[in-house]
């Protein structure tokens, strides 16, 4: 395990804390589009959630900011789990605690290693929340966006490289769920009336990929 | 509720009583919550100490689940004897777990599988007559049986 990326700067705490910022504003722009997509057929409240969940996360990194990439996630996961308020509190948090946890104490990580300690992640999602691919939930996002990034990097790309790759897979997973039936939450409520409507937590799970890939990219990693 | 007085009822020693499991109540609506903790205590018949805490409601108050509120009615319960815990629908079921898979409830605590206000009835009135958290389970899960029709 190399602790630095073949191609860049390192994955360090300053890398993890910027995601966080990237990520919350990413949230802060699109909660009202996140609260529409969540009101045919959620309870119209995924935008604020997050919101306040991510916010409260900021606040506390800045406050007391963790000195490894792991305990910046474990940090943010916390709070999420505190914070949120709706299902996507746990979920979101559990990946973030799996992941953060999965990265142990090093200062720094490769592109790989945080390829494994997401994968722990959206593991403990799947668990916590029973859901499977095509269910019409995060994991129609996240799951593509793994596969995208491990792709990225056994065929040797950079950091941003495959974190560029794994966006652009969480955002078609997203767009993807449009036609599905949804299988978990209270849009399972609604039946075949749930077909037609992108899923709201999908799409936020592409934000916050989206977030990393950018993150990596202003980094030069 | 959980901090009410221990009035023992009559013929019952007041201080031979083992230490009750608790029982915590999680909805997306604090309405909600405190209205079946009531129900629930009312129900027990006069048992003194009714060891049972609603959780209701989000971090902003309004509906939705807290961690923080879930986390501090367990401990008001816990009487180191076991916490069960119900949950009605989505966030608050996977708060709990979520909190569970992690430690952050007292050592003893679990996610009871049950319908949320006759499961509620059923842990209460178990608990309070001294159950043990195996049969406050059972009893709380065995609401699934009650059939209206």
């Amino acid at each position: 395990m190399n602790a630095l990326p073949p191609d860049g700067s390192p994955i360090d705490a300053a890398f993890v804390r910027r995601w966080l910022e990237a990520a919350t504003a990413a949230i802060d722009r699109e909660a009202a589009a996140l609260t529409e997509l969540d009101s045919p057929i959620g309870d119209a409240d995924h935008g604020t959630n997050m919101r306040r969940g991510f916010t409260a996360a900021r606040t506390a990194v800045e406050q007391e900011p963790p000195d490894t990439p792991g305990a910046v996630l474990v940090a943010v996961g916390r709070q999420l789990i505190s914070s949120v308020g709706g299902a996507s509190g746990p979920l979101y948090g559990t990946l973030l605690r799996r992941a953060g946890k999965q990265l142990g104490d090093e200062p720094e990580v490769s592109a790989a290693q945080l390829r494994d300690a997401l994968r722990a992640g959206v593991d403990g999602v799947g668990q916590l929340g029973g859901a499977a691919a095509g269910d019409k939930t995060m994991l129609d996002a996240l799951l593509p966006a793994l596969e995208a990034l491990s792709g990225a990097l056994d065929a040797g790309g950079g950091t941003a490289e495959a974190l560029a790759a794994a966006a652009a897979a969480a955002d078609e997973g997203a767009r993807a769920t449009t036609p599905l039936r949804a299988r978990k939450g209270r849009a399972s409520y609604l039946g075949e009336r749930s077909i037609g409507h992108q899923d709201p937590g999908a799409t936020s799970a592409a934000l916050l990929i989206t977030a990393f890939a950018d993150t990596a990219r202003e980094a030069g990693a | 509720m959980s901090d009410s007085p221990a009035s023992s009822a009559p013929g019952t020693p007041p201080d031979a009583s083992p230490p009750l499991v608790g029982v915590v109540l999680v909805s997306h609506s604090a309405a909600v919550a405190r209205a079946v903790a009531e129900l629930a205590a009312n129900l027990t018949g006069g048992a003194g100490d009714v060891p049972v805490a609603p959780a209701g409601g989000g971090p902003d108050g309004g509906l939705g689940t807290s961690s923080d509120l879930i986390a501090s009615a367990a401990r008001s319960v816990d009487r180191g004897v076991g916490v069960a815990v119900l949950a009605d629908l989505g966030s608050a079921v996977l708060t709990v777990k979520a909190l569970l898979a992690d430690d952050e409830l007292p050592s003893g605590s679990r996610l009871v599988d049950a319908p949320f206000l006759e499961g509620a009835v059923a842990a209460v009135v178990s608990a309070s007559a001294g159950a043990d958290i195996d049969a406050v389970a059972a009893a709380a899960g065995e609401a699934y049986d009650y059939r209206k029709v």
